[in-house]
């Protein structure tokens, strides 16, 4: 499994202008394994950070190791970064451009100057693990629906195999069903490959239902890193930051206040009405 | 009560063109829209809300049917320029992307535009922007520049904008879809305040179930077809359903509904964290009263 280490990381935009922004301050993280979720207010850092992660943004100060080799030594290793974390945008969907679904999917892996017969290989596992039917392949990405459309572009990402998927805001402005076919996609896609998957997101609802790991950023500093359990008993603190905690976190602390006390780790409804269930059995 | 939109059997089909076939948006759909009420529009992507929207606001004209608006029948072959544009000054759209909707390099212009293309005069603009401003409580940012607000900011300026243009009733198109909660909090705020005070008539489309429970009404589409409306209470008392349309319930119908299927007798129609934990509580309460 490979690694990436941020060491001391300070991001800085418009250095030496009266525009200056620190972005980031005093990095320290070791990402790799699982999903892991990040997430902050607007503006605390994630959208920098996750473009550290594939060279698209140079730290200021501190190191980006990946398997413990630093990012910015030599310019070769910058543009394998671009392949080994495969980022997905926001709003993907708006960056297709071939005149068919496949060479859309194709795009990533030619570009890694691979085989006529691996890139084809390459594209048909990708548009599994996505849930691209097999028979938009030859039509244009344009006649999609969005669901399908965010699809396909997760497609051209997974194509290239990267060693970790980090993706913006995957399910934002998808219907509730459509956020469970693609999170369920990406969840089977972790298991399957065994790459790490890096997922930031504003829904906690989405983050509790998916993540393994989640790392909370405000004003560009990590102030909290752990499970799911261990970020959302601190629900207090996430709302003080401009957050919000799933509705069934609310649920259990009015619940406490009742008397009814099914923990402060509460933050999927399955859990919720397990942990009540057993409450009442005790009683 | 007046209407301000009646929507009788209404169809719509985008017609196919090349090889694509025609896609049929909307089947005899029906429903009103009370004068001063907040209805809110759910379905999954491609459902057909934007199109009704789009019809609504007479950006797209009816197909089959009929659509009556504040009172103006907009369908049918003596319908004039004049009734369209008289209908589009009745209602007003805000859509998704904060950042398709600005045109202005400053914010106070950019709630101006509207009412300078309507040709009111001058000094009622400067008016009427100054109140917008405050309504979405952005007047300290008038002299700002539109493009360095955040997301939920552009969204108010935008929804200001329209407030302006003293719109009857406003369609949110998803407008709070692409906002952070913060953001989502401060548009949602500021749509309810809308209605609540000014008596805007305010129609929500959106994917936030939580959103939708504050309505009067909700209207579920699944296919072009209304699948079912009522009040919020009445549609998520059936969260099978909404699955099914690959809709979702608030968190906490989803949780009662588990307790109600674990044998507990508890209601479903309850939204609120306080109100959910409280309605448990009760029942657990009663429960264990009976084995004693």
């Amino acid at each position: 499994m490979s690694e990436i280490v941020l060491k001391d990381v300070n991001y800085i935009y418009n250095k030496g202008t009266p525009y200056e922004v620190h972005a980031l301050r005093d990095i320290n993280l070791t990402l790799g394994g699982g999903i892991i979720g990040i997430i902050g207010h607007t503006g605390s850092g994630k959208s920098t950070l996750v473009q550290l992660l594939n060279g698209l943004a140079k730290p200021s100060s501190g190191k980006v190791l990946f398997d413990g080799e630093d990012l910015w030594e030599k310019p070769e290793r910058v543009r394998a970064a671009r392949f080994r974390a495969g980022l997905v945008m926001q709003y993907p969907e708006y960056q297709l451009f071939a005149s068919t679904v496949y060479e859309d999917i194709a795009f990533g892996p030619r570009n890694m100057g691979l085989s006529a017969d691996e890139v084809d290989r390459r594209v048909r596992l990708a548009a599994e693990f996505a849930k691209v039917s097999p028979d938009v392949m030859e039509r244009s990405p344009f006649d999609l629906s969005g669901g399908q459309k965010r699809r396909v572009a997760l497609a051209g990402v997974i194509a290239m195999n990267p060693e970790f998927l980090v993706l913006d805001e995957p399910a934002a402005g998808l219907d509730p069903g459509s956020r469970r076919f693609i999170l369920g996609g990406i969840k089977e896609y972790r298991k399957k490959s065994g790459n790490s998957v890096i997922i930031v997101s504003h829904s906690m609802e989405d983050m509790a239902s998916y993540c393994d790991r989640i790392i909370v950023m405000a004003n560009g500093r990590v102030i909290m890193d752990g499970s799911c359990a261990e970020v959302f008993s601190r629900s207090l603190e996430l709302i003080g930051l401009g957050l919000d905690v799933p509705q069934v976190t609310h649920i259990a602390s009015a619940l406490r206040e009742c008397g009814i006390d099914i923990g402060r780790d509460v933050y999927t409804v399955g859990y919720a009405a397990e942990k009540l269930d057993s409450f009442c059995k005790k009683a | 009560m007046k209407n301000a939109i009646e929507v009788k059997d209404l169809s719509f089909t985008y017609e196919g063109y090349g090889d694509s076939p025609d896609v049929t948006a909307l089947r005899d759909v029906s429903f009103t829209v009370p004068e001063g009420s907040f209805t809110a529009i759910l379905g999954h992507n491609g459902s057909g809300k934007s199109t009704l929207a789009s019809i609504l606001c007479m950006l797209e004209e009816p197909g089959s049917g009929e659509v009556i608006i504040y009172g103006k029948r907009m369908t049918g072959e003596d319908v004039t320029d004049e009734d369209i544009f008289e209908a589009r000054r009745r209602v007003g759209m805000v859509f998704q992307n904060p950042d398709n909707q600005i045109v202005a390099t400053v914010v106070e212009e950019d709630v101006a535009f509207g009412c300078e293309n309507l040709g009111i005069p001058s000094a009622e603009i400067r008016k009427r922007v100054d109140a917008a401003l405050d309504t979405v409580g952005m007047r300290k940012y008038a002299r700002h520049s539109p493009h360095k607000l955040s997301g939920g900011q552009k969204q108010r300026v935008a929804i200001a904008g329209v407030i302006a243009m003293k719109r009857d009733c406003i369609i949110f198109d998803e407008s709070t879809a692409m906002l952070d909660p913060l953001g989502r909090r401060d548009v949602m705020e500021t749509i309810e305040k809308l209605n609540h005070e000014d008596g805007v008539t305010v129609i929500l489309i959106t994917h936030y179930m939580e959103e939708a429970s504050r309505a009067d009404k909700i209207i579920v589409l699944d296919g072009g077809r209304v699948l079912t409306e009522g009040t919020p209470a009445e549609v998520f008392s059936d969260p099978e359903k909404l699955w099914e349309a690959s809709l979702d319930v608030p968190q906490s119908t989803e949780l009662l509904y588990r307790m109600k299927k674990a044998g507990y007798d508890v209601r479903l129609d309850i939204f609120d964290a306080e109100g959910c934990a409280a309605e448990i509580s009760r029942a657990i309460e009663k429960r264990r009263g009976k084995r004693v």
